[in-house]
């Protein structure tokens, strides 16, 4: 998914770099073949799944829109997009603020910054669902930190009401990835000139509206970048919800893709569940394009008069 | 994208990549099955956890050690995850020779896409086999009038336990209605102690809730209707009155707070129980073992209590009915070579069951299939327990299977889904059997 969203990469840069401007297409050729073999292939695969009848086990029977029928006839199929958007717009806004600040806080030069960095790097090394595990031991109403600490506002039945555990989701999804996208920003604000801020303070501007009028504006490839791996990745969460509450309680942290694995794994619908793929599929396509068309054209330059 | 182009480091990122998937194919099959020395190698999944595990794999080895003719590669997978895996390895064709399952339902899908072998022959020529295990233990395995499993290890009802110790403190006495229930429902919540343990994220944990006031109410032809798929037979006023007494139990607060996020792979239901943090928990047989390795000295002081789900007034159910696994159920793989299933028969015969076996499972405090197994519980410290479910298995007039693992897997997750929306009270009763008999047969 992510390769859909290459940071914008522009010609003249490239020609610049050694004069290695040569015909280098073929190079091209393992990086499509994978591509044809792990991502076209099982695509068209699933797309042509969507159309039979499948328990998983015995013969593969074609049956036109059943599964389609099926899929788009089920309340729970809006209430898991809903989710999905829920999670996707909430870790959105609760990520990029967040990521934005310490991303610039992390650009200084300054010692203890690249030590904090550093630090703050560690939760991005640990895998998912491991993340989910510990978290789960740690909200655990029963045996986890609350009563541990005797804290009766830590001890709230954190993945057992609909709207907490879709917090705890959000929360637990962004204390994972705010390092990666802080990262990022780090690198994006490291590139922005000295001069901009320089002139800037001349003009005797603080480092507040610096902050707006420069670093902002500066970052804006930055910030759909990281976007764009957001929203995209946000579409595909699986271990992490699975995990930590498996869709539950009831239906409550049900997103797509755990929507798919349920009817396909579980209730041995893969005809459903295909549908359900490529209904991801399309509305991954969709965001990354509308996040690029934001981005407006890769030409406009950010360094005018720089 | 081709307009790109493409710098050394991706080139050499993509050189790798294609490096690994090489690697990754390598190592896709593993070949025939044959070992090194000639002899067949058969494989076997079964489930990982104290204490079936050492008993399981104890079995395999045993049998490896014999002149059999080949070995078999023994693979433990926790709980949840194998009914995912298996599924997929046979929908693949990679499962293992030798599968291991619940019956019912689930086997019925295997049965149904060819790919486990009929076993009615082999069992015929040994009746031996066939003669010392319970009968009882057949029905799961039998589909279509033909047998596709050989029925194992345990028997396992479903248990009302108690914390004894718990109910000695509030001056309770166990149950002996569900109107006694919702007694001490309010009795153990005005002392600031759960009423009854769950670990309701499992979701089959709130299902042998239902399971038990379908029938205490309604008698066990109300699900055996549901079973086959008998038009709209969720409509039976006895659904209605189970679905809702179950609601009222819930609001009364009669479980653990934030059951719905509880495991019960991580047995923490089970460590509410005997912590004493909760008074009792409606769970199967085998939690018996777990809470005597888990539970420091809780089951050895005799402060665990059981007893048979008690009736509910007016209800039509027999009281010695029960829920619960009859056994568990090994399949060969059809896919498998001549050779392996050749080899599993072999183990099946002779392995599966062994004396040693029989000991472990009676030291685990659990029940094996075996005809006179209660002749082996005199000696053993748990021999009160052995009896009671030896007894409770016996005597019941019904012994119903689990309802997920009794129905296919498409209605069984339907099911499993709908009962998780029921205890967090998201739906109502009638909203349920609505949901429920849109998916009958299925």
């Amino acid at each position: 998914m992510t390769t859909l969203a290459p940071p914008a990469v522009r010609e003249t840069k490239t020609t610049v770099n050694g004069g290695r401007s040569g015909p280098v297409a073929w190079m091209a050729v393992p990086a499509l073949l994978m591509f044809l073999a792990f991502g076209v292939v099982p695509l068209l695969g699933v797309v042509a799944l969507s159309f039979t009848t499948w328990d998983g086990l015995g013969d593969i029977h074609p049956s036109g829109l059943t599964s389609w029928r099926a899929v788009l006839g089920d309340p729970g199929l809006l209430h898991a997009l809903w989710v999905t958007f829920l999670i996707m717009a909430l870790s959105w806004l609760f990520q990029t603020p967040l990521s934005l600040l310490i991303g610039t806080f992390l650009a200084g030069r300054q010692r203890y910054r690249e030590v904090l960095a550093v630090l703050y790097f560690l939760p991005l090394l640990l895998s998912s669902a491991a993340l989910a595990i510990t978290y789960k031991a740690l909200l655990d109403p029963n045996f986890g930190l609350g009563p541990g600490l005797g804290s009766s506002l830590l001890t709230q039945d954190w993945l057992g009401r609909g709207n907490l555990a879709l917090g705890v989701v959000v929360f637990v999804v962004s204390w994972q990835f705010i390092p990666f996208h802080s990262l990022i920003y780090q690198g994006g604000v490291r590139q922005i000139p000295v001069s901009l801020y320089e002139a800037a303070q001349l003009d005797g501007a603080g480092t507040v509206r610096q902050f707006f009028r420069i670093t902002l504006p500066q970052l804006k490839y930055t910030i759909i970048t990281s976007s764009t791996l957001m929203v995209v990745g946000s579409l595909t969460f699986f271990d992490l919800i699975y995990v930590l509450t498996a869709g539950g309680p009831s239906d409550a942290t049900r997103a797509l893709a755990l929507d798919m694995y349920q009817r396909g794994f579980k209730a041995s619908l893969m005809g459903p569940a295909s549908a359900i793929a490529v209904i991801l599929v399309l509305v991954g396509l969709a965001l990354a394009l509308l996040l690029r068309r934001l981005g407006g054209k890769a030409d406009d330059s950010q360094l005018e008069g720089a | 994208m081709t307009r790109i182009p493409m710098s050394r480091r991706s080139f050499l990122t993509l050189t790798a990549g294609t490096g690994a998937a090489a690697a990754l194919a390598a190592c896709g099959s593993s070949g025939p099955g044959t070992t090194s020395d000639g002899g067949a190698n058969a494989t076997y999944w079964f489930l990982s956890g104290a204490p079936g595990e050492t008993i399981r794999g104890g079995a395999v080895e045993r049998f490896n050690k014999g002149d059999n003719g080949g070995k078999i590669t023994p693979n433990a997978v926790q709980n949840d995850a194998y009914k995912d895996k298996i599924k997929t390895a046979i929908g693949a064709g990679q499962a293992p020779t030798i599968i291991w399952g619940w019956g019912g339902g689930g086997l019925k899908s295997y049965v149904d896409a060819g790919q486990v072998e009929d076993l009615t022959d082999w069992f015929g020529q040994n009746a031996a086999v066939k003669d010392r295990l319970f009968p009882t233990s057949f029905g799961p395995a039998t589909i279509n009038n033909k047998i596709y499993a050989m029925p194992a290890e345990t028997v396992a009802p479903i248990v009302l336990f108690y914390n004894k110790e718990v109910f000695d403190k509030a001056g309770a006495t166990p149950p002996q209605s569900w109107g006694d229930i919702m007694n001490l429902v309010t009795l153990f919540n005005s002392k600031k102690i759960a009423p009854f343990s769950l670990g309701g994220q499992s979701r089959w944990t709130n299902m042998m809730w239902l399971e038990f006031l379908f029938d205490r109410i309604g008698g066990s032809e109300v699900f055996q209707a549901v079973f086959e798929g008998e038009k709209d037979a969720w409509s039976n006023p006895a659904a209605k009155q189970a679905l809702t007494e179950m609601q009222k139990l819930i609001n009364a607060n009669g479980f653990i707070k934030g059951f719905s996020s509880i495991t019960a792979d991580s047995n923490a239901d089970q460590a509410l129980l005997y912590t004493g943090k909760a008074a009792m928990m409606v769970h199967g047989a085998w939690t018996y073992g777990s809470m005597q390795n888990d539970g420091g000295s809780f089951v050895k002081d005799g402060k665990l209590g059981w007893m048979n789900f008690p009736p509910v007034e007016g209800g039509k159910g027999d009281p010695s009915d029960t829920v619960g696994n009859p056994g568990q159920y090994y399949s060969i793989s059809s896919k498998a070579t001549p050779e392996q299933k050749e080899l599993a028969k072999k183990f099946f015969a002779n392995g599966v069951l062994d004396d040693t076996e029989v000991k472990g499972w009676v030291d685990a405090g659990q029940v094996p299939i075996v005809k006179g197994a209660d002749a082996s519980f005199a000696g053993s410290k748990d021999a009160e327990f052995l009896k009671f479910i030896y007894d409770t298995s016996a005597n019941a007039k019904t012994f119903a299977q689990s309802w997920d693992q009794a129905l296919s897997p498409t209605a069984a997750e339907a099911l499993l889904d709908n009962i998780a929306k029921l205890f967090q009270v998201s739906i109502s009763p009638d909203q349920f059997i609505t949901n429920m008999n849109a998916v009958i047969g299925k």
